[in-house]
C-alpha cells in the first residue's frame, strides 16, 4: 500500500472532514476539521488500516495563526507497517478537543501533558489534571507567550 | 593555658578526622550519576581520600553530593534531605546543572542548588571528569581542615 492510499481513502470517506493532505518527506499527513476527529479515528482503527498504536500526541503553538494551536497525532499500523500524521487546528478562544482515551489508553497521559503545557482541554478525558507541573502552577509554560524567565519556585529560595 | 593548648590541637585533630571520614549521600537525579559511579568505583576510587562510604540515608551522612538537575518540584525534597543531615555537614554541587541549572535555563529548573541549600564546593562540567570530582573533594577536605570545628559539647559545658 502506498502512502497516498490511506490519504485517498480518507478524502473519499470524509470529504468534509479532511481539509488537506500531503506527504512531506514520505510521511502521510492529513489535516482535518476539529469536529471530525471522533468520526475519523474509528475508521482508522478498523480494518484494513488498523492503526492500533498511538505513537505520539502533542501540540504546537503558532501565535501568528488565527487558530493558534495545532494538535498533532502520530499513528502507526502494525498490520500494514504504515504511519499516519493527523493535524487539526484549535483556536485559543475554544481550546477544547475530543479526548482519545477511549481509543488508546496511552492518550491519557499524553493529553494531560498537552493540557499542562499548552492549556488545551480534552472533552471526555477521565482525569484532566496537570501531568508535569505542580497543581498550583500558573499558566502553561510551552505557550509562546509564557515569559521566558518567569520562575515559580515551590519554596522560598535563598537568593 | 592548658585548656588553650589542648583546644587548638583538638581542632586540628577533629578537622583531620572529619575530612578523612566523609560519609556521602549521593542525591542523583540525572546523567551525572553515571560519572559519580565512575568516580566512586574502583577505577578512580574515591575511597583513597577517605570518602568511600556511601550512605543511602541523609541521617547517616555528612557530605551531600547534589548530582544532576534539580527541578522546581524537587527543591522542597532537596531541602528536606539537607535538613535531615546531622551537623557538621557539607554540600558539593556536582555538574553544571547542580551548579547553575546548566543548559536548562527554563521554567522548570532551579538555577543552581545554592538557591535552595548552602553549597561548599561547586564542580562544573557536563559531566565533570572524575579527576575534577576528586579535585573538588580534596578542596573540600582542605576547607574542612582549615575550618574552626564546631565544638558543641564544649560550648554547652562552659
Amino acid at each position: 500500500m502506498e502512502e497516498t492510499a490511506i490519504l485517498d481513502a480518507l478524502k473519499e470517506r470524509f470529504p468534509k472532514g479532511v481539509l488537506e493532505t500531503s506527504v512531506p518527506l514520505g510521511d502521510a499527513t492529513v489535516v482535518i476539521r476539529r469536529d471530525a476527529l471522533l468520526e475519523i479515528i474509528p475508521f482508522l482503527k478498523e480494518k484494513p488500516y488498523e492503526f492500533a498504536v498511538l505513537l505520539d500526541l502533542t501540540c504546537v503553538d503558532y501565535p501568528e495563526r488565527a487558530e493558534r494551536f495545532e494538535m498533532v497525532y502520530h499513528l502507526f499500523s502494525l498490520v500494514t507497517n504504515k504511519r499516519l500524521r493527523i493535524k487539526l487546528a484549535v483556536p485559543e478562544s475554544a481550546a477544547v478537543v475530543d479526548s482519545l482515551v477511549r481509543f488508546w489508553k496511552n492518550a491519557d497521559w499524553l493529553e494531560r501533558e498537552v493540557f499542562d503545557m499548552f492549556g488545551v482541554r480534552f472533552a471526555g478525558h477521565p482525569n484532566l489534571r496537570r501531568l508535569f507541573m505542580n497543581d498550583d502552577f500558573e499558566g502553561h509554560p510551552l505557550r509562546k507567550d509564557y515569559p521566558l524567565r518567569k520562575r515559580q519556585p515551590m519554596i522560598q529560595l535563598r537568593k | 593555658m592548658q585548656g588553650n593548648f589542648i583546644t587548638t590541637r583538638l581542632n586540628a585533630m577533629l578537622g583531620w578526622g572529619r575530612k578523612y571520614s566523609l560519609f556521602h549521600y549521593p542525591y542523583v537525579t540525572a546523567c551525572c550519576g553515571m560519572e559519580y559511579m565512575s568516580a566512586a568505583c574502583a577505577h578512580f576510587d574515591i575511597d583513597r581520600f577517605g570518602a568511600g562510604w556511601t550512605r543511602f540515608s541523609p541521617r547517616q551522612s555528612d557530605l551531600l553530593l547534589v548530582i544532576g538537575t534539580i527541578s522546581q518540584k524537587q527543591a522542597p525534597v532537596l531541602r528536606t534531605v539537607y535538613d535531615q543531615m546531622t551537623e557538621p555537614k557539607w554540600v558539593i554541587a556536582f555538574g553544571a546543572c547542580a551548579v547553575s541549572g546548566g543548559i536548562y535555563d527554563n521554567y522548570a529548573v532551579v538555577q543552581g542548588v545554592d538557591q535552595v541549600i548552602p553549597v561548599d564546593i561547586l564542580i562544573p562540567g557536563c559531566p565533570p571528569r572524575p579527576e575534577m570530582v576528586l579535585d573538588g573533594l580534596l578542596k573540600l577536605q582542605d576547607k574542612i581542615q582549615k575550618t574552626k570545628q564546631d565544638w558543641r559539647w564544649k560550648k554547652q559545658r562552659s
